[in-house]
């Protein structure tokens, strides 16, 4: 189980494994540093918001991007990365419909596409309230929806991962993809918030 | 391994509380809810935790009503699942569960 402890027991734990897999030479000094680094390498929130803007802007985009995520995003030149991909799932918000993303068993998260996931992501509170009370949850974020506002919770339970496309603001017409995709937030990508 | 399950088709997940880890979470442990989508073919996570080879199979996004998970909520829960840890529903489950 995961969550924020730097100070807990498990961190402990953690270190004491992995300085006995690097003595038995499973695996080499500094190893899981590395991959780490190399799992958080070009992942940014960025990524997802300039999907966002260009489903925005180019419906045919927004149906490419909800029917086949993964192949979508290759247009803009994005990959969900790794070594077998993960599938991605892109779930719109819209008129009277709001999604949001957990990880109820541990921290699943579309890192290539969203950056680092946020500490209360992985927080034994997120996890188990919001699956039971979206809006309570949803509340604590400051985001009130509409009572007949159908809310659904996506549980990255297994290899697919999730982001929502939030809908597009009123008044910005105007606006330019790359203005468009400046709007966009981590929050907004998760869905305990609008943009 | 056969996909077993349209999206539409009304499912039960298992009770069976495996001695290790699973990727069925408890709460939506003996729930029935609706296949929405196919999720592509996988090895199940908890074999491959455990360096067991583990046949691919269907994974499926699957729907439940939170009344039906918690008593409680007018919200949906989407649960990513394993074919192996879904039964088909019978009539009488079917008439059962509206």
């Amino acid at each position: 189980m995961s969550g924020h402890h730097p100070s807990a027991p498990i961190a402990g734990q953690v270190r004491h494994i992995e300085n006995l897999l690097e003595q038995r030479g499973v695996i080499a000094p500094g190893e899981i540093d590395h991959r780490i680094d190399a799992l958080l390498a070009g992942g940014s929130p960025l990524n997802g918001a300039r999907i966002v803007a260009r489903a925005w802007t180019d419906p045919a985009f927004r149906d490419r991007l909800l029917a086949d995520a993964n192949t979508a995003i290759r247009e803009l030149e994005l990959s969900m990365g790794g070594g077998e991909e993960l599938r991605l799932k892109v779930i719109a918000n819209g008129p009277g419909e709001h999604h949001v993303v957990v990880c109820t068993l541990c921290s699943c998260y579309p890192t290539t596409l969203l950056g680092p996931s946020p500490t209360w992501y992985k927080s034994d509170a997120y996890r188990a309230r919001v699956v039971r009370d979206p809006r309570g949850v949803l509340g604590d974020f400051d985001l009130e929806l509409p009572a007949d506002t159908r809310i659904t919770v996506w549980d990255a339970s297994a290899e697919s991962r999730y982001m929502v496309l939030p809908r597009r603001p009123e008044g910005t017409d105007a606006l330019t993809e790359t203005e468009l995709a400046a709007l966009v937030t981590r929050n907004g990508l998760i869905g305990t918030a609008l943009v | 391994m056969r996909e077993a399950f349209n999206p539409g088709d009304r499912v039960r997940t298992t009770t069976f509380d495996p001695p290790g880890h699973t990727r069925l979470p408890r709460y939506a442990r003996g729930a029935v809810g609706e296949i929405v989508e196919r999720a592509g073919n996988h090895p199940r996570a908890e074999d491959r935790a455990r360096g067991l080879p583990g046949e691919p199979q269907p994974v499926y996004h699957v729907r439940f009503r939170a009344s039906d998970l918690f008593g409680s909520g007018d919200h949906t829960v989407t649960v990513e699942l394993w074919q192996d840890y879904l039964e088909p529903l019978t009539n009488h489950d079917g008439n059962a569960a509206p």
